[in-house]
């Protein structure tokens, strides 16, 4: 660690005659600030501040933002809300405008609540599925001769470089009725008639899978790649067959892997947008789009921020959890 | 090894008091300790004991919570570390992995604002005398441990500080290189004339290393002396243990006279008759330290009834060059004995003989509990 | 173990397949020169009509350009700012308002993109009735957004890069006499070379390719390509696009490939000159 003035702490400030005054002082940063500047570390202050300001300035405060409209009242005008504090009569009366209609229209509602519904059991089984499809993915990578290994790591990532948008678009030439899948099935002869694919649950499942399955698979091959074989000599010299010994000890070992590939995949999944706005259903939406509807098409900006803060409030507990791992993750690659 | 001659009229760095905290643990714990001009100075101690927190406030990456720290008379609480006339050796030896060898022992002194043919004399010079002359132009991932060892000291040495800090100078080596370079470094320091303080949890290292040692224990410094009082007197109890191996009993004394002391000890017969005076009170409980290689092992009893004992051989370990015993004495205890393997074809001792231990009374060390 | 490898490697070449095959098509159907753009006209095909029509197509080369420097200005400033975060976290030890920026960094990772468009939007909106800035929303708003986001993976990447490295290397150019900028400059800019350039084309490549967020904080005149791409594919498949996507996958397979072979070179080279540096002596 680079030495850090903020460690110092100044000595017999009690029984200085001064104390109270440089107590002051420091309570509002001064001390500290002198500390730095004496020891040439006032450059280390600049190289937080500038990160740490942007920051908060455009990913805290416009969280607070959506907080506050969510709580305010529709309003022809621009911007159309009503704002909470209101100086009426010349500033003689402050009316306060807080109310929690939109949120007790969000609930009561059932296209939202089944819209909320909706879209984490799509995210939930999407999730399942690219866990099902990207287990054993990672594993055959993690356990191939590290020759191939990069090729195999190369070919996974490769497509995470080029447009999601693009690949998202590729299955609708795919899944359409006249698409390449339904030409193919009807050349070979399996089906008489087209299947019905595009706009359906199983497209945007897919979809979904398709696209984030790099994000399973990555953070799964971490963590094989890592385990020590002699484990499952261990055990199968202890008489586990292979898939006991997988199940013993390969997959319980694997776990903050596959916890951080489900968090990947489930929590934007969760708020997707594109995806079933190209592959799927136009009869039930999902969260993401009604959020993106209320804002555009209704103009209803407070109804549109509480399903925000919703939706953020039911992915709270997952946000959290990849948080505590990422943590986690750069704490061991330290040591 | 024969002692070095400390010039104590020459103080070069001057530890008072300090204390260093982080958060709430105490790494190091009002420490105060001098060094003087060209000696190997070692901070021996277990992992976590502050050894190296207390270094690193010396190379100036720490700052002391309390206390002062001298270098050269001059106090070095606001000096950051690029002011500082001290160089460090690190453990992971730090070369800059994106640089040559040349370019990683060039890199102090062009903050130096030297020439560049100063410079690259000075280099060369420098890795002549680590015996890398020819290594120049390699990266560091294209050399050996040794070689990587010996540009990281190059490098801290090139800039002629007045003070080397080493820390685990020789951990990363194997043991028989390890060896050879101690003697390389002790060359190099008395060819070049700077004190060096080393940090080391290798009591071996530090033996053939310095010409003082302070033993450090849960940050605080426990004992300071050249090698030798460091083995033969130790101060304390954890002393005596760290430092080599030692058979301890605890006891009260008995006899106390200014010429010599005797003390009875429950898991021994004979009372231990010690030839050198000590002061602590009468009847107060006391240790008695001997080290195992002191200890005489005899198949017949020996003369005199103090500083003896019987038992029976429990253990014999074969190390080569000597062998370990352990004995079991009447009371249970056990004591350990080594004996040098000096003749090939010897009447030795064996399992389950009854043997008798006997040590002269100036071998045991009295250290109050 | 070898009963199962069938099964592994079955699973491998599946997902493999269910990766590529979309990509695949569209390559193909680029050359396609039918009406129906998912049949293949075998008697006139492979034809580069459509890249012609591409390359005609104002709009969309106009929403490629902006695009293009949007996305280079955004993988700048993300590096910019991502670098500076990650080495405050990684680096500088305990300080006020470390876990908030660490928290901070993070929560971009994984937020949806809705809810982060929509914020910003409200923030810039409020920013404006306050302040009179931005005037409107468009490539400025656009690119704050973007850096917003982007540079939280620009953190991350260098963070583990960092955290990889010894930080003795920093204290020991401290040590022989150099100053904080300077060390940053000789020693941790240099090590942390390879994940900037990383950083930057990962950056690019998230602003090149987002739509959502675009969509919240654009204007009328700022038109990104993946908008209109977004506004043609929600029609139907259009084989222009095709022609498009064709263009983009080569050239990021080429670049991935080349620099896949490049590091493994790299890495090769290092390990035998390691392996002769042990074998030398000590």
């Amino acid at each position: 660690m680079m030495p850090n003035a903020g460690n110092r702490v100044p000595q017999g400030l009690a029984d200085d005659r001064l104390g109270l005054w440089q107590a002051l002082l420091q309570q509002f940063g001064l001390q500290r600030w002198s500390q730095y500047v004496r020891q040439h570390w006032s450059g280390q202050r600049l190289v937080v501040a500038v990160p740490w300001l942007w920051l908060f300035l455009f990913f805290v405060v416009p969280f607070l933002i959506v907080f506050k409209i969510s709580f305010s009242e529709i309003r022809l005008a621009m911007p159309p809300y009503a704002p909470l504090f209101e100086w009426l009569e010349e500033g003689k009366r402050l009316v306060t405008t807080l109310n929690l209609g939109n949120y007790a229209f969000i609930l009561s509602d059932n296209l939202y609540i089944s819209t909320f519904a909706y879209s984490l059991k799509v995210a939930a089984v999407s999730t399942l599925l690219c866990l099902l499809i990207g287990y054993p993915m990672a594993y055959a990578i993690a356990r191939s001769a590290p020759t191939a290994r990069s090729l195999f790591l190369m070919l996974i990532i490769l497509p995470f470089w080029t447009s999601f948008l693009l690949r998202v678009y590729a299955w609708v030439g795919l899944l359409k009725t006249d698409g390449v899948i339904n030409n193919t099935l009807l050349a070979v002869g399996l089906i008489d008639t087209p299947l019905t694919l595009l706009y359906t649950d199983f497209a945007v499942y897919i979809g979904i899978v398709y696209s984030y399955l790099p994000f399973m698979i990555l953070p799964l091959y971490a963590n094989l790649e890592k385990h020590d074989l002699t484990l499952l000599e261990a055990a199968a010299d202890l008489g586990a067959r292979p898939f006991k010994a997988f199940l013993r000890i390969t997959l319980p070992l694997s776990v903050p892997g596959i916890v951080a590939g489900c968090l990947l995949v489930f929590i934007p999944a969760v708020g997707e947008f594109v995806i079933p706005s190209l592959l799927g259903r136009a009869d039930q939406l999902m969260i993401g789009r009604i959020l993106s509807d209320e804002f555009f098409a209704n103009r209803d900006w407070p109804v549109a921020s509480a399903v925000a803060i919703v939706m953020l409030l039911a992915l709270l507990l997952p946000i959290m959890l990849f948080q505590r791992y990422q943590r986690r993750e750069l704490e061991a690659a330290k040591r | 090894m024969a002692e070095k001659i400390i010039d104590r009229s020459n103080e070069y760095i001057r530890i008072e008091g300090v204390t260093k905290r982080f958060g709430e643990f105490v790494a190091v714990d009002n420490v105060s300790l001098n060094v003087y001009k060209g000696e190997i100075f070692c901070l021996l101690g277990g992992s976590g004991c502050g050894k190296t927190t207390l270094l690193r406030m010396l190379a100036g990456f720490e700052a002391p919570t309390s206390g002062r720290i001298l270098i050269d008379g001059q106090d070095m609480a606001d000096i950051p570390p690029y002011e500082r006339p001290v160089n460090m050796m690190f453990q992971s030896y730090a070369l800059f992995p994106h640089m040559t060898v040349a370019a990683n022992v060039a890199f102090g002194l062009e903050q130096e604002g030297l020439t560049r043919a100063e410079i690259d004399r000075r280099v060369g010079e420098m890795l002549d005398i680590v015996k890398l002359g020819d290594f120049g132009r390699r990266k560091p991932h294209q050399l050996s441990g040794g070689q990587r060892q010996r540009v990281a000291l190059a490098r801290a040495l090139v800039k002629r500080p007045k003070l080397l800090l080493l820390d685990e100078p020789l951990g990363a080596l194997d043991r028989k290189l390890r060896e050879h370079t101690q003697f390389e470094l002790i060359n190099l320091q008395e060819q070049l004339g700077v004190t060096f303080v080393v940090v080391t949890h290798d009591q071996e290292e530090a033996m053939t290393l310095a010409s003082r040692i302070g033993v450090m224990n849960k940050g605080q410094i426990v004992q300071v002396g050249t090698p030798t009082e460091i083995y033969e007197f130790p101060s304390s109890r954890f002393v005596a243990d760290f430092i080599g191996s030692v058979n301890m009993f605890d006891g009260q004394l008995v006899e106390d006279e200014p010429g010599h002391v005797r003390i009875r000890c429950p898991e021994l017969e004979a009372t231990v008759y010690v030839s050198h005076g000590i002061s602590a009170a009468p009847d107060a409980k006391v240790s008695v330290a001997i080290r195992p290689e002191k200890i005489e092992m005899t198949r017949t009893a020996p003369e005199g009834s103090e500083n003896r004992a019987r038992g029976v051989v429990k253990e014999i370990a074969y190390m080569g060059d000597m062998s370990v015993y352990l004995v079991r004495l009447d009371s249970g205890r056990i004591v350990r004995v080594t004996i040098p393997n000096i003749e090939r074809h010897d009447e030795r001792i064996v399992w389950e003989e009854t043997v008798y231990l006997n040590w002269h009374p100036s071998s045991p060390v009295v250290l109050s509990q | 173990m070898k009963t199962r490898g069938w099964f592994r490697n079955g699973a491998l070449a599946f997902g493999l397949a269910f990766l590529y095959i979309p990509i695949l098509s569209m390559i193909v159907f680029s050359f396609n020169n039918s009406r129906l753009v998912t049949v293949w006209d075998a008697a006139n095909s492979p034809t580069l009509a459509w890249y012609r029509k591409l390359f005609a197509n104002g709009q969309i080369l106009d929403a490629a350009l902006l695009s293009l420097q949007i996305a280079a200005v955004t993988a700048t400033g993300a590096v910019i700012l991502g670098t500076l975060a990650g080495l405050a976290l990684v680096r500088f030890g305990p300080f006020r308002g470390r876990a908030m920026l660490a928290t901070m960094t993070t929560a971009p990772l994984v937020m949806p993109e809705v809810i982060t468009g929509l914020s910003l939007l409200l923030l810039f909106v409020a920013l404006e009735q306050l302040t009179g800035w931005p005037a409107g929303r468009g490539i400025a708003t656009i690119t704050i957004a973007h850096i917003t986001f982007a540079m939280a993976y620009v953190t991350v990447v260098v963070q583990s890069r960092l955290a990889g490295f010894d930080d003795s290397l920093e204290e020991a150019a401290l040590d022989l006499g150099a100053k904080p900028a300077k060390v940053f400059f000789r020693i941790t800019l240099p090590l942390i070379a390879p994940a900037l350039v990383s950083g930057w084309l990962l950056a690019f490549t998230l602003s090149w390719d987002d739509v959502v967020i675009s969509q919240f904080v654009s204007g009328p005149n700022s038109t990104t390509l993946p908008m209109v791409i977004f506004s043609k594919a929600r029609l139907g498949v259009s084989p222009d696009i095709n022609a498009l996507a064709t263009i983009m996958v080569l050239i990021v397979a080429t670049g991935v490939v080349l620099s896949t072979i490049w590091m493994k070179r790299q890495e090769r080279r290092r390990l035998l000159e390691e392996q002769m540096a042990r074998s030398d002596a000590g």
